[in-house]
């Protein structure tokens, strides 16, 4: 863990035509300071993976918004009628992932697998276009591996080396995501000595997180 | 009794003790206003929480507890926050009883349709189908029609959701099983005739001699 960043800096690192791994669902647990201040440097032509893409003002929505977001990987836009409007303008593609493959994909991408088998989608829309196997008389679709230049979490706590804990439902994709990204970058809600996370209560090691964000002022 | 909670109260009549059930959103998440907590049913909530409780007391709400779509929820003792890989770990796996998902079609074959709608609604599949695709029983609550359109047909013309059959479907009108030999009507909602489901099915079904009443108690006991 290289340190803290202040929300603007941490925006800087971020190029035109990056791809961003980004925590959350329905905007609970994703990182809010780190998008403001993506949405406020303007960054254009993002690749966003994530669950969902929330709704207008909240989490990635804001992202949708500012119109900064090229291609979007994600289970559900259904909430965000902004992501369907600008789909169907072109503005925008998606491609849909089902949820449980999506959380899979990403996990092989950041543990080193070459793919997923699983028999979620076979006979449906999501198997177009993609190989399937048979093994031991059972079909399986394979679904490739996802890795991204950023991982942007949102975590509950955070230490001085940069292990994670989350809360209750804020976990979901994060601590998946955290394996993912090329570099990663956690937003806590509150930082706390070495220790106060006790080594069983860490869910992200710090190894994985490359910067943290400072404290809300 | 409206036409939805006669739905949610059947639906509850399926659920057995001590399982683990993910309801989805709408329609199906009526379902545990009918289950009593004596049947220590833990309720999953695929964005990470097993043990999804009531809403909480006005106020209290904490933004860190929600359900799946976004609504603040509480948690009972004895409940797990977990990550979405487990989440989807537990439903694909084979470790999820069963799950209660609304639909836009089901057809003859017992396929489900409920995420897609091309041209008009492309909302995503969300975990709808790992959920038809693991779950140890799939039960699919909805209106028996919409807008005078029966909703049970012979072949499904939207997206299907899996390949998988469903096993049961509950609608306001009528319980009808998928089986190899096609849809059986198994009971009839009080008041409503045999004739009547048969008018308002699209699909063929088969119709046993005797097809009783739906139970509308709500969960066991």
């Amino acid at each position: 863990m290289k340190g803290a960043l202040k929300p603007e800096a941490a925006a800087e690192l971020i190029g035109e035509g990056a791809s961003l791994l980004v925590g959350g669902f329905m905007a609970v647990g994703s990182p809010e300071r780190l998008i403001d201040a993506i949405v406020a440097r303007g960054t254009k032509n993002l690749t966003i993976i994530a669950n969902d893409t929330a709704m207008p003002g909240r989490g990635i929505g804001k992202l949708i918004s500012a119109g900064l977001v090229r291609h979007v990987i994600a289970s559900h836009i259904g909430l965000n009628p902004e992501t369907q409007a600008k789909m169907i303008a072109g503005e925008l593609t998606c491609e849909l992932v089902p949820q449980g493959t999506l959380v899979e994909r990403i996990r092989a991408g950041g543990v080193g697998l070459g793919g997923v088998l699983t028999p979620t989608g076979l006979g449906t829309e999501v198997e177009q276009g993609k190989p399937t196997i048979e093994l031991d008389g059972k079909r399986w679709l394979i679904e490739t591996p996802i890795t991204a230049d950023f991982a942007l979490l949102g975590a509950w706590q955070a230490d001085y080396v940069g292990n994670l804990s989350y809360m209750l439902t804020a976990q979901n994709f994060n601590p998946i995501m955290a394996l993912a990204g090329r570099t990663v970058i956690a937003e806590p809600e509150s930082i706390v000595p070495v220790g106060v996370i006790a080594p069983d209560a860490v869910r992200t090691p710090g190894v994985l997180v490359d910067h943290l964000l400072i404290r809300a002022s | 009794m409206d036409a939805k909670e006669r739905v949610a109260r059947r639906v509850a009549r399926e659920i057995r003790p001590g399982t683990l059930v993910n309801l989805g959103i709408g329609l199906p998440s009526m379902v545990a206003n009918y289950v009593p907590a004596s049947l220590g049913v833990f309720f999953q909530a695929e964005n990470g929480v097993i043990g999804l409780g009531a809403r909480p007391p006005e106020g209290m709400e904490d933004r860190h507890l929600t359900d799946a779509g976004g609504g603040f929820v509480t948690a009972v003792p004895g409940a797990a926050a977990i990550d979405s890989a487990m989440s989807f770990g537990l439903i694909r796996g084979g470790h999820l009883d069963m799950t209660v998902l609304g639909g836009l079609q089901v057809d003859a074959q017992g396929r489900l349709a409920n995420w897609k709608v091309p041209g008009k609604m492309v909302p995503g599949m969300g975990g709808a189908m790992d959920l038809v695709t693991g779950a140890a029983r799939v039960i699919v609550a909805m209106q028996h029609a919409a807008k005078g359109q029966s909703k049970i047909v012979p072949r499904c013309t939207l997206p299907v959701t899996a390949e998988r059959r469903v096993n049961l479907i509950v609608t306001d009108l009528a319980v009808i099983e998928p089986t190899d030999d096609g849809l059986v009507l198994k009971e009839r909602a009080p008041g409503v005739t045999i004739a009547e489901i048969v008018d308002a099915t699209e699909a063929i079904l088969i119709v046993p001699e005797s097809v009783p009443e739906m139970d509308l108690a709500g969960g066991m006991p």
